[in-house]
């Protein structure tokens, strides 16, 4: 294996190990979605997947903004962009939790020197209407993912259940290259000259975002981002209502993007301290109700399942 | 006789779940079995973090055979009768019916319905699909491809394999045949995740236990924790140190690995300068590990203690290596935390308090903070504290909640606190108080000593207490959300054991009065805001106009609500004696006789009640206190009797010296008068055992009253006056005690 391949050498030689190792277990390796999410279940290969009847494997790069987390590049493990990778396998394998121990061992962790764990960790994102139980995976005594059985995705049950699985590939790649911070990562496996860190790569991406996530942001203009996110959403879930009996939606996934930027529209004002305990509450309500929107408009769409 | 062996694999089961399910399996099956006439002789039941086991010893091999005799119609009775007897007896025809002759209501059809037991593992087969199905887990799931049917099966996370047999010791047991949710029963199980996944097959419980055992799964919970608690403890001792015990976390620990391997992982000593609790609180919180102290010292060792569930060729150093980064990266956010929160001063804290809220009708924290700070210093004279310190206490206390540390670790409250106000040079009564107004926190906690806390920890006790009684939140049957039996034993056992004078109806009375209107304004301002909003006056202005109102308003409410504000102390002030009860209950203290203080009026001071109670109770001991009390019984019950002929309060005008015609009266009626006197001067000096002393002697003229005396003489008038006579000496004994609420 060249060093640049190698998943215990460089940060993208992670990702394709984990690629090809789901890619062999049938999942579809879709690329990142293209839009700010709070985490890869965002993905409406997950969010609007897990819902309906058909079987639906896949596997991918989640960027994941949590502009609360900036740090302004000052801190080994906290970034308000990191990446997910994430694997979602619909009806949930007998076998999920030994494809997962297999994952790991695909990654370079040797399953007989390390300590494989799942302690008790249940999902819930009050945003999307979801829930589901599971575990957070330890390796050494160090939470490398989360593994969850979806038992309801926007206020919907999963019939059949999913099993979701997302790797904090930061963590894992520290781990496995044995690293402190995680700007010290070896990116592209290569060494002297060549080598490019993900500080080389991310670190003024930090420092720049942490600026506007806290003080550079334009709150007035999120919150009239938010409504009209909010209302474009609602328009199209009404616009692509079916006109007869037995038609499907037309517009849920649209419908679903204008969702996916509320929800990021609230975490950035959220990061701004301008929304308020009690009206956080009411802004996780707005999201959910669109989020729950749009799942029943996929429901009644081809992917969905509606005949 | 056989033996049932039941195992449930399944992925990983909650640790905290695993102790329940397990005594919820054994409760479940054995008692179906013995609903269905299957007694056994004995049952142990098993948890790990994969599997439930259930072994069931001594079970017959099938039911007793049944035999019942089930009564039927007369004969000759109509044919819809005959018809449902026969079917619901399950007879073809009257032939099979025994005909029985009644002397009194003639000839009558009997059906005999001979039951044959059926075999043990057949009703298994129907018992143990059925508790599955509805097992008690307190979250449950679905999975896999049949997730999708309504009826799919659920349960605490996938399960994998059903492990059934039943059978006697000398020969080959069966297995108990069933099929759930697609997973038929067997005789198979697997060991250890990662050191024995392959399956193996299980003969009985020996050998299932010995087989696990080889398969690196160690059943029994007990076990698992003795072996992590002894090697903890070895590895420690090896190093000079002392492994600092913690139960509820070797609980959790014992949950979460089936073999345990336990290890000794270092950090640097530089995170020695953070409080130990922080230490202890990281390494718990995050990575369930335990730490250690050097011997003989309180300072922590930068050690930790982790229990891994390998073992590993390179014993265990991959293991330690990775805990210790893990470690290392939280003790450097709580590092960061501690440092950062000692920036911050307290008091520039408490802006943040103002949004967060306490609860929806009692508003927020901040709002909490100003009513405990005000009542701190009403309190603090009467403890003898200085009413500064403990208002400055109670303006502080609550600052540690929005700290970096407190977020993170909530259990750390108080104590957090304490560290920052020490840190930023307050008094040490005030630091400490910080800390302790939360305490005691429970009938075992501690109770503070320093004058400043214990004003803080009643006033923050009490604002708890009379806020949910104002608002009508009080605890009922098993439902207490808020803690409020546990704060008012904070308030009994703060008052008791420091001997605090507290008048609880005034306080409770006054404090009330705040809430009622904190509620008045806040209606009265979302009433009249409307008003105002269309109006040009500033936002200032209009705070103004309205705040002047508001005044007004709560000026004539304070009059008008008296009577709700003396009821909710009134209320509140049997909630204290109902636990004052158990607390001296718990105490294996007298706790019959509160009633019969409580009874009397004005009863509202804990101390005071308490020590009359208890020497009432001495009184009550002696053969002086004994006939007093039958005298008092005697008295009572004739004066019951005959105010029912005379009406009420017939008797309660004063008894006519002149009238007293028997020497015995006089005698009564004299020492009545000098115990009067002495139990009141006695009872103004607070000498309770005086009181009662006095009260005592009055026994030989009670005595020698009802046995030369006869109440209700012929004559009208000494009749009267003799049961005016008796009243008085109720009304004297009524000044110690009311002693018609001793029970026995």
């Amino acid at each position: 294996m060249t060093a640049t391949a190698d998943p215990t050498r460089s940060f993208q030689g992670l990702i394709l190990a984990l690629q090809g190792f789901w890619a062999e277990q049938g999942c579809v390796v879709l690329q990142p979605y293209d839009m700010e999410v709070g985490a890869g279940t965002f993905h409406p290969a997950t969010t609007l997947r897990s819902l309906g009847p058909k079987p639906w494997r896949a596997a991918y790069v989640q960027p994941s903004r949590r502009p609360k987390d900036g740090r302004y590049g000052e801190n080994p493990n906290r970034l308000q962009h990191y990446y997910q990778f994430q694997a979602i396998l619909k009806p949930s394998p007998p076998d999920l939790q030994d494809l997962y121990v297999r994952s790991l061992a695909a990654i370079g962790i040797d399953l007989s020197l390390h300590d494989i764990r799942f302690v008790e960790d249940d999902w819930e994102s009050p945003t999307l209407g979801a829930w589901g139980l599971g575990w957070e995976c330890w390796c050494d005594g160090m939470e490398v993912s989360q593994f969850t059985y979806f038992q309801q995705v926007a206020g919907l049950e999963c019939a059949p259940v999913s099993g979701e699985l997302t790797y904090g590939l930061e963590r894992l790649a520290m781990y496995v290259q044995g690293v402190e911070n995680v700007y010290d990562l070896n990116f592209n496996g290569r060494d002297g000259i060549e080598r490019i860190s993900y500080g080389d790569v991310f670190k003024q991406a930090e420092q720049e975002y942490s600026r506007f996530n806290f003080e550079y942001a334009d709150t007035a203009l999120l919150f009239q981002h938010f409504k009209d996110a909010e209302a474009e959403a609602r328009h199209l879930l009404e616009a692509g209502e079916p006109e007869a009996e037995g038609e499907h939606h037309k517009l849920a996934l649209p419908a679903y993007d204008q969702c996916i930027k509320a929800s990021h529209l609230f975490n950035l004002l959220d990061a701004r301290g301008v929304i308020s305990v009690t009206e956080r509450q009411s802004y996780i309500f707005r999201v959910r109700e669109l989020a729950k929107a749009c799942g029943a408009a996929w429901l009644r769409t081809a992917g969905g399942g509606a005949a | 006789m056989p033996d049932l062996l039941l195992e449930l694999l399944s992925e990983e089961i909650p640790a905290r779940m695993q102790a329940q399910a397990a005594a919820d399996l054994q409760r479940l099956v054995t008692n179906a079995l013995v609903d269905r006439g299957l007694t056994y002789e004995g049952a142990q039941c098993f948890a790990t973090p994969r599997r439930l086991a259930l072994h069931v010893v001594g079970l017959p091999a099938r039911q007793p055979d049944t035999r019942e005799e089930r009564k039927g119609p007369r004969v000759g009775a109509p044919e819809a009768a005959v018809q449902g007897f026969l079917k619901s007896a399950g007879l073809a025809s009257l032939a099979e019916a025994k005909v029985v002759a009644d002397p009194k209501k003639g000839e009558f059809y009997v059906a005999l319905l001979e039951r044959p037991g059926r075999a043990t593992p057949a009703v298994l087969a129907e018992v143990i699909p059925s508790i599955i199905l509805a097992f008690p887990w307190p979250k449950s799931m679905r999975w896999g491809a049949g997730s999708d049917r309504p009826d799919a099966l659920r349960w605490v996370r996938p399960l994998q394999s059903i492990l059934c047999t039943f059978g006697a010791d000398t020969e080959e047991p069966e297995i108990v045949p069933f099929s759930i949710g697609g997973i038929a029963s067997g005789d198979t199980t697997r060991g250890h995740r990662f050191m024995a996944p392959g399956a193996f097959r299980v003969k009985r419980f020996e050998d299932y236990i010995a087989s696990l055992h080889k398969a690196f799964v160690v059943l029994d919970v007990e076990r698992r924790k003795s072996i992590i608690s002894h090697d903890a403890r070895d590895l420690a001792f090896a190093q000079g140190l002392d492994l600092v015990d913690d139960e509820a976390l070797l609980d959790e620990v014992a949950g979460l690995v089936e073999w345990p391997v336990v290890l000794m992982g270092r950090f640097d000593e530089s995170f020695l300068d953070i409080p130990p609790e922080v230490i202890r609180a990281t390494i718990r919180a995050n990575q369930k590990c335990f730490v250690a102290r050097r011997l003989g010292e309180a300072r922590l060792a930068n050690r930790f203690l982790l229990t891994g569930n390998m073992v590993t060729p390179d014993e265990g150093a991959t293991i330690i290596a990775g805990n210790e980064r893990v470690v290392r990266a939280r003790l450097s956010d709580a590092k960061f935390f501690w440092e950062s929160d000692l920036k911050v001063k307290l008091e520039d804290r408490l802006p943040k308090l103002d949004s967060i809220v306490f609860h929806e009708k009692l508003g927020t924290q901040g709002e909490r903070v100003k009513r405990v700070a005000a009542l701190a210093r009403k309190l603090a004279p009467i403890i003898g504290a200085d009413p500064d310190k403990a208002e400055r206490a109670a303006h502080l206390a609550k600052a540690d909640l929005v700290s970096e540390m407190v977020g993170e670790f909530p259990e750390l409250q108080g104590l957090m606190g304490r560290y920052y106000a020490a840190a930023q040079g307050e008094d040490a009564s005030v630091a400490a108080a910080v800390e302790e107004h939360y305490k005691p926190q429970g009938p075992s906690d501690r109770v503070p000593v320093d004058p400043v806390s214990i004003a803080v920890a009643l006033a923050d006790k009490l604002d708890t207490l009379v806020g949910f009684w104002a608002i009508d939140e009080k605890p009922t049957g098993s439902k207490d959300p808020y803690a409020l039996r546990r704060a008012a034993l904070g308030v009994i056992r703060l008052v008791l054991e420091s001997a605090v004078r507290l008048p609880l109806l005034e306080r409770v009375f006054q404090h009330s009065a705040i809430f009622a209107g904190r509620a008045t304004k806040q209606q009265f301002v979302k009433d009249v805001s409307p008003v105002y909003a269309s109006t040009l006056l500033s936002e200032g202005e209009k705070q103004t106009v309205i705040g002047r109102q508001v005044g007004q308003v709560l000026k004539g409410e304070k009059e008008g609500k008296r009577q709700a504000f003396e009821e909710i102390a009134i209320n509140l002030l049997a909630f204290f004696a109902d636990r004052l009860k158990v607390y001296l209950r718990d105490k294996g203290a007298r706790h019959d006789l509160i009633d019969a203080v409580f009874a009397l009026p004005g009863q509202d001071d804990l101390l005071m009640v308490v020590r009359r109670v208890e020497a009432l109770g001495r009184l009550l001991d002696t053969e002086d206190g004994k006939n007093l009390l039958a005298g008092h019984r005697r008295a009572a019950n004739i004066l019951r009797a005959e105010e029912k002929k005379d009406g009420a309060g017939a008797f309660e005008a004063a008894f006519d010296p002149a009238l007293l015609d028997k020497e015995e009266e006089q005698v009564l009626a004299a020492s009545l008068g000098r115990v009067q006197t002495d139990t009141t001067a006695a009872l103004a000096r607070e000498d309770f055992e005086g009181a009662m002393r006095a009260i005592a002697t009055l026994r030989p003229a009670v005595d020698a009253f009802f046995d030369k005396v006869t109440v209700n003489a012929e004559d009208a008038g000494l009749r009267v006056n003799r049961l005016r006579l008796l009243n008085a000496l109720r009304d004297t004994t009524l000044t110690v005690a009311d002693f018609s609420k001793v029970g026995g």
